[in-house]
């Protein structure tokens, strides 16, 4: 499977990352290599339907009580100091719609 | 007060022989001196590390008893969060952050009085194999500074090695704890997937990543496993481990495998030749070895390059330029810039390429029309994997092969073909994917010739070899018992780098 630079302009998008000419062309390049490379997994004889589990851990059905755990003032006031625009105690950001 | 242990200073505190601000002023001023020209460090909590060390004295002098790591001076990756300092996963997108609270696994390590040195240099988002993709700082090998500490945990491993830590923590996805002990002549715990919480860890792939130890002796990774593991209410994935099955009693019970796939034609034969003694000094114990075969393994490196990106797309998802981190909207506050703008210049400015690459390459394999094909055959070929493992370890206890094809490698060398860099984690690579544990301890040296043009004089240079020990899951005690015997009756761990 190649990608061409049309394929890898269209993944940036997705992503929101904005790419120059170069990275498109080298990315193009050398993900269509990697994806060469990881092609030899068709050789495996995999039922996917039934096969592609998710789980790793090994937990199913992990519950906890639906009891909330707020964090600290101390905690509170450092993650407000890390927001890059803020009005009061409100993170500031640009509008989703009309922008 | 030089290449302490664990035990060393636990015991030299409880019987005064030292005080733990004697200790931490030691190994503050051996990064002072050593940081310069090995570049471990990105980050040294000289205040926070000294207050940490006056209250354990005043504890011991109050009469406490001495916590497992009271005083003793830890390292940790900058991609795991110590409150009130960076964390920035060497990466410029996160250059501002201040971390707002303590990973689980450094919330353990303060309450048994451990005192953070500092934070440790790696590659960007725990991406890479040589610490190269690093975008703030670069470190060397403490065996030669002309080649890679390997990666991505490259600055713990460093700090180790080079005795500006007694131990470190770092983070193992693909083998970023065992291929850069390996390549820095130290021990390198990867954990058993879940063990050993992440919350706090900034996430790179969430079903592989694992929080573990660096130690310059496998009793020490050992005492640091066990004071950060545990089922953690802030990680949904994290277990208090189970026993897996009846532990052998001796080390010569332990039935050890040897997986031929793991010694394919791409291993250096002097890497081989130091491994294959290693099995002899296995065999002296008594132990029983065999030959066996894991014939997946090949696809380990093709499973783990469709899903880790995968995950790694969605994971930095929330680098989004607004709530922490570099921000273009903070630069020009008045110039309102469209959303869309605000997330894809910051990114693009902020992250390094090969974290571009992973994006891009996993936004692929999870796209429409490419799902089934590419991350669901992955996680399938995954489960077939982890089924070959379980039936092997019915087989055997422990199985034993490099950690690493080659040595330590110069600065340069492989980062022109992403593929090339990606082939040094293959022998790592599969316990991430089957979420097993694995231990790397030194077992040698090779000699090569000295970097072309490196001014480090010529002539010849001394490299380490890793032995990589892989057991079932949630049996870290085998690994420990193998590779604690093997270590005493070599020695290799008394080694020192000059720095």
């Amino acid at each position: 499977m190649a990608l061409s630079t049309t394929d890898v302009r269209h993944l940036a998008k997705l992503a929101r990352l904005d790419l120059t000419n170069a990275e498109v062309a080298q990315f193009a390049t050398q993900l269509s290599q990697v994806l060469a490379y990881v092609d030899q997994l068709k050789e495996v004889d995999v039922n996917i339907a039934t096969e592609a589990i998710a789980n790793v851990s090994g937990i199913e059905d992990g519950m906890r009580d639906d009891v909330l755990h707020a964090c600290t003032s101390k905690e509170h006031a450092a993650i407000l100091e890390q927001f890059p625009l803020r009005e009061g105690d409100q993170l500031k950001t640009s509008g989703v719609f009309g922008g | 007060m030089e290449w302490l242990t664990i035990q060393q200073i636990v015991d030299g505190l409880r019987s005064k022989a030292f005080s733990a601000v004697e200790v931490t002023q030691a190994y503050l001023d051996r990064i002072r001196a050593r940081n310069g020209a090995i570049g471990a460090y990105l980050h040294v909590m000289e205040d926070d590390a000294l207050a940490s060390a006056r209250r354990v004295d005043v504890a011991l002098a109050a009469g406490d008893d001495v916590s497992t790591l009271a005083g003793v001076p830890l390292a940790v990756k900058d991609a795991i969060l110590v409150a009130g300092h960076p964390a920035t996963a060497s990466s410029k997108i996160l250059q501002p952050y201040c971390a707002a609270y303590d990973a689980t696994a450094i919330a353990k390590c303060k309450a048994n009085d451990a005192v953070l040195l500092g934070k440790t240099n790696c590659d960007e988002f725990a991406m890479g194999s040589s610490t190269e993709n690093a975008a703030l700082g670069r470190t060397a090998n403490p065996w030669d500074s002309a080649r890679v500490p390997g990666g991505s945990s490259g600055g713990s491993a460093a700090a180790v090695a080079a005795d500006t830590a007694v131990a470190a923590l770092g983070s193992d996805t693909g083998g970023s704890i065992r291929q850069p002990a390996a390549l820095c002549g130290v021990v390198g715990l990867k954990p058993t997937y879940g063990s050993v919480s992440r919350h706090g860890l900034i996430a790179m792939a969430s079903s592989f990543d694992v929080i573990g130890p660096f130690a310059r002796t496998v009793a020490d990774a050992r005492t640091l496993f066990h004071a950060i593991r545990g089922k953690d209410r802030y990680d949904a994935t994290s277990s208090e481990a189970a026993s897996s099955q009846p532990q052998a009693a001796y080390v010569k019970d332990l039935r050890i495998g040897i997986p031929k796939e793991y010694f394919g034609s791409g291993i250096d034969a002097d890497v081989v030749t130091a491994v294959r003694a290693a099995i002899g000094v296995m065999e002296g114990f008594g132990c029983r070895v065999e030959e066996v075969s894991l014939p997946l393994t090949a696809y380990a490196l093709p499973v783990y390059y469709v899903l880790m990106p995968s995950e790694v797309s969605t994971n930095l998802e929330r680098f989004d330029g607004i709530r922490y981190g570099l921000s273009a909207a903070q630069r020009s506050p008045h110039t309102p810039m469209r959303l869309y703008d605000v997330y894809a210049k910051m990114r693009a400015e902020g992250f390094g390429a090969e974290v571009k690459r992973r994006i891009i390459l996993g936004t692929f394999a999870l796209s429409a029309g490419y799902a089934d094909q590419y991350y669901k055959r992955a996680l399938a070929v995954r489960n077939r994997m982890r089924e070959e493992y379980r039936r092997a370890f019915e087989r055997v206890d422990v199985l034993v092969s490099p950690t690493t094809p080659t040595p330590a490698w110069a600065f340069g060398e492989k980062m022109g073909d992403p593929l090339a860099m990606y082939q040094s984690d293959v022998l790592t690579v599969s316990a991430n994917v089957v979420g097993i544990p694995g231990l790397s301890v030194p077992c040698g040296f090779v000699e090569r010739a000295a970097v072309r043009g490196a001014g480090t004089g010529g002539g010849t240079v001394r490299l380490p070899v890793g032995l990589q020990l892989l057991a079932r899951w949630n049996n870290e005690d085998a690994l420990f018992a193998l590779g604690e015997s093997y270590e005493q009756a070599t020695g290799w761990h008394q080694e020192r780098p000059s720095v």
